[in-house]
């Protein structure tokens, strides 16, 4: 079957048809349609690399109320998403091979996006024992990055092992960085003036600086690769423009929430903003736009967190962390950064670099001929306001409900299919 | 109480009792009460907020210069037991003070209209959590009619027919600079 | 007057004096003999403390009986999550009974503005968390009102845990918009991240040192300090505390002998406050809690008893 995508801005540049065959491209430039192929207009639309996803909470196993692998699939692809790495914070945890193997096999029957577990780097998120790594990078699943993401790897030794450790199958560990000794148990904010004023227990920027401090200079002591995740400070940034300098191998994420959203919105105690890392204050997110945009953070990851409604509506500190993100990212991407962040950069930064740091083949192209047929297909001038109850998503806490957001994901192609038509979710094998 | 008009906000509205009324009826009343009670043995005046208190204080001094001693004047406030406290905004209440006790005295209330009886029935409630008089009177200075409770008074300035949406206004110099009963 | 009293936020100075004005009010009717209004007759009010409060939760259950509400105490401890309920389930199932206010004691700061948004009962917040406890603090203005008079430009010192204190947290604001000067005391490690521009912004003063404030204080507030705190680092000892923040014997002789001690209870002695400055003729720890009760009537009357200002 043939797919013709005619009339794309190439990464925001001249207009082409791309032809489609076997979900390869076969061809760029001006394309008569074969006959019988499908045709998905794109006039006026810019043409990304599909959109890969470095941090995902899918929720299955576990807390399938939630969200599931395939109602998460759905948002990822609603949102131009072709590949997705699922964090292993479920329950069972995804800290053996069959259990990223079930992860994997869950995102092949939901069949809208590439489901990558990632597994746990200790047994349990405990942080005392290494997870099964080597199996699980051994297995049919071939997990690359190992996180326990929601925790810290808070010990040191432990953290140095692991580092050497996945080193032997080109692993990368995805630090969710934050003492735990720098905060209470209870700590559910950005520590700082309005904190003191709610009485809110916070974390500190330092807190998460300390191990992102640390964790460049295991990386460097160690020879491995480390990736901090959901980077949240200016402080952080500093610490990894100086890292880089060094030529240590460190690579970072940043959310789109953290590109856009400050922590005044908590002045309301809406258990809906919070998040972990918090919400932090104007200068962080200055700090991080500027971060993205010269290349010290390489990727925006959403942290999508998808919560049952009766796990937020509890008191502010004993309500979950986390928020959507999967279907809003790449308008809050649009409306976070400037002009001058061209739409290059912005398949540099959803889609090659988040390929490239889990090192997954075939995602993140340059839509040049031969490479996978993923393609983001935008409106680069759409305003949207968003409803949170139009969420493909099985959850609601969405911290975008009601704004108005630039750019806006038209269509998807994975594999040469079109996962999504006009906004919406086509049916398999159209 | 009654409410206070300006006469700006009222051009139809007409004088009934000017301060010379106002003075005689209260004398009759202190008058009235004393005979009534056969002296001022155990007599204790009580004001209701607002104008009945300073009226109270008023026939006060008349019964102590008739009598050559002083009777105990307190002020009652009713406002926590009226019956439609929910039909307004609260307001704080003004100060109750009742020295020495009501407990077997003759306790004469005192207001300024006497309208609806819903005061003087939320008055003798408060009384009731107040202490255990041996009597209650009423002295108004005026009675307008318009009885919604079996209430009555004992001593009655001046009864003044009005229509139901009339306003009568009293004015007294201690809470309104002059003396006057209007009704418009 | 506002809705619900969830902080000091929500009432103007002229709401304050009224509820001042009504607590004089209902402080006679305490001296009564029949200690009785039937003001809220026919009126629910629950007391849903969801953390222990002895204190608080009979000052409000005594103002509420004293005003003719029916008044019945929920206690649960620990929060709902625990229990697997949500907060907001938690409170319609309790409100779904037909209740006129929730008084509400609860240990995470912001819970009772978010109970507000999903029951149609008036709230009045009991203390949340480390955030506010509006009603604390009424009473304590209430009573340095009625010693001092106006606070306008007079200088109270607060001193103690005050990153744990919603005490200090709703003192903090209707002391500095009743026009008395304040300086809050404590060891950095007890001050609130970020006090220093909240200070600055909000208009009140910051000290470490308590000997160099004491002696200019019109009055001095000391807050409780929990014994765990120092399992958490945040001082060394009970004896260095009480030494370098505690109101002592001796620095009790340099407070004005007119200047009144306040402490929202319960006290610990020999820490905070040493037993000579609690029984002090100038310790008014009584008064407050006599005033919690007026105040609380006061504040059930105008929350309760009036129709939709509307």
């Amino acid at each position: 079957m043939s797919l013709v995508i005619k009339g794309a801005a190439l990464l925001g540049g001249a207009a082409a048809d791309l032809l489609v065959d076997d979900g390869v491209i076969r061809d760029v430039g001006s394309v008569p349609a074969p006959r019988g192929a499908t045709v998905l207009d794109a006039d006026g639309l810019v043409a990304l690399p599909g959109l890969v996803d470095l941090h995902t909470h899918l929720r299955e196993p576990g807390r399938e109320d939630a969200e599931t692998v395939l109602t998460g699939s759905r948002a990822a692809a609603v949102g131009g998403f072709t590949a997705v790495l699922a964090m292993a914070n479920t329950d069972p945890v995804t800290d053996t091979a069959e259990a990223a193997e079930r992860v994997l096999d869950l995102g092949r029957a939901a069949g809208l996006v590439d489901v990558q577990p990632v597994g746990a780097v200790t047994r349990g998120l405990a942080g005392e024992e290494l997870a099964e790594l080597g199996l699980m990078a051994r297995s049919r699943a071939r997990v690359r990055v190992f996180s326990d993401d929601g925790r810290c790897v808070h010990d040191a030794r432990v953290m140095r092992r692991a580092l050497e450790y996945v080193k032997a199958f080109g692993g990368v560990i995805s630090q969710h960085a934050q003492d735990p000794q720098l905060a209470g148990p209870t700590a559910c904010c950005h520590e700082g003036e309005l904190s003191g004023r709610l009485g809110l227990p916070g974390w500190p920027g330092i807190a998460e600086e300390v191990i992102v401090a640390r964790d460049v200079m295991l990386a460097r002591h160690t020879g491995s690769r480390v990736h901090v995740a959901h980077v949240s400070t200016a402080g952080s940034v500093e610490v990894l423009r100086w890292a880089r300098a060094q030529g240590i191998d460190v690579t970072a994420e940043v959310t789109p929430h953290h590109l856009l959203l400050t922590t005044d919105l908590l002045g309301g105690y809406d258990p809906t903003f919070k998040v972990n890392p918090p919400l932090r204050p104007d200068e962080d997110v200055v700090a991080l736009r500027a971060a993205l945009a010269d290349g010290t953070i390489d990727a925006v990851a959403t942290d999508h967190a998808p919560h049952a409604r009766h796990d937020k509506e509890h008191a502010f500190v004993d309500a979950a962390f986390g928020m959507l993100g999967l279907e809003t990212a790449l308008s809050v991407v649009r409306t976070a950064m400037p002009e001058s962040f061209g739409w290059p950069d912005v398949a540099r930064v959803m889609s090659q670099a988040p390929a490239r740091i889990a090192g997954l083949a075939g995602h993140g192209g340059s839509l040049a001929v031969g490479e996978p047929a993923h393609v983001t297909l935008v409106d680069a001038s759409a305003a949207v306001t968003v409803d949170r109850d139009a969420s493909v998503s099985m959850s609601r806490n969405n911290p975008w409900h009601g704004r108005s957001l630039t750019g806006a994901v038209v269509h998807t192609v994975r594999a040469g299919t079109v996962t999504v038509r006009d906004g919406a979710l086509r049916p398999d094998g159209d | 109480m009654s409410p206070t008009e300006g006469p700006a906000e009222r051009p139809a509205e007409r004088t009934v009792l000017d301060a010379r009324d106002i003075s005689r009826a209260l004398t009759r009343i202190s008058h009235e009460i004393l005979e009534r009670n056969k002296g001022s043995a155990d007599l204790y005046l009580l004001g209701l907020h607002t104008r009945g208190v300073p009226l109270a204080h008023r026939i006060g001094e008349r019964i102590a210069a008739v009598e050559g001693h002083e009777v105990p004047v307190g002020s009652l406030d009713v406002t926590m037991y009226r019956d439609d406290l929910r039909s307004q905004p609260t307001r704080s209440p003004h100060k109750t003070s009742v020295p020495g006790g009501i407990d077997g005295r003759v306790v004469v209330l005192v207001d300024d209209v006497l309208f609806s009886g819903r005061t003087v029935r939320a008055a003798l409630d408060a009384l009731n959590d107040l202490g255990r008089p041996a009597s209650v009177r009423l002295a108004v200075l005026v009675d307008r009619g318009h009885r919604e409770l079996p209430i009555r008074a004992d001593h009655v300035g001046k009864n003044l027919p009005s229509a139901l949406a009339e306003r009568v206004s009293v004015h007294l110099s201690e809470t309104d600079g002059d003396d006057g009963v209007v009704i418009a | 007057m506002t809705r619900h009293l969830l902080s000091i936020d929500d009432l103007s100075v002229d709401d304050m004096t009224t509820v001042f004005d009504t607590a004089a009010e209902m402080h006679d009717v305490q001296r009564r003999e029949v200690k009785k209004l039937p003001a809220l007759r026919g009126r629910t009010v629950i007391n849903l403390f969801f953390e222990d409060s002895t204190r608080t939760r009979s000052s409000f259950e005594i103002a509420g009986k004293w005003l003719s509400a029916d008044t019945v105490n929920i206690t649960g401890k620990g929060s709902s999550a625990s229990k697997g309920e949500s907060l907001r389930d938690t409170v319609r199932t309790i409100c779904a009974m037909g209740v006129d206010a929730l008084v509400m004691r609860h240990s995470a700061s912001g819970a009772a503005l978010q109970v507000s948004q999903w029951v149609d009962a008036v709230v009045i917040n009991a203390g949340d968390g480390t955030h506010e406890h509006p009603t604390q603090a009424l009473l304590d203005a209430y009573t340095l009102r009625q010693r001092l008079g106006s606070l306008e430009g007079r200088h109270v010192v607060m001193v103690g845990d005050l990153t744990h204190s919603r005490v200090f947290r709703s003192n903090v604001k209707s002391l500095t918009r009743l026009g008395a000067r304040l300086t809050v005391v404590a060891p950095p490690t007890l001050m609130p991240s970020g006090i220093g521009a909240w200070s600055k912004e909000a208009g009140f003063e910051t000290s470490y040192d308590l000997d160099a404030v004491l002696p200019d204080a019109d009055a001095v507030m000391m807050l409780r300090v929990q014994r765990e705190r120092m399992a958490g680092g945040f001082f060394p000892s009970a004896r260095e505390y009480a030494v370098g923040y505690g109101l002592t014997r001796d620095r009790l002789a340099t407070l004005g002998a007119d200047a009144p001690i306040l402490h929202p209870g319960p006290m610990n002695r020999g820490l905070e406050i040493a037993a000579d400055a609690a029984d002090a003729a100038q310790s008014v720890v009584l008064d407050q809690v006599s005033a919690g009760v007026a105040v609380r009537m006061s504040l059930l009357y105008h929350l309760l008893a009036g129709g939709d200002v509307s």
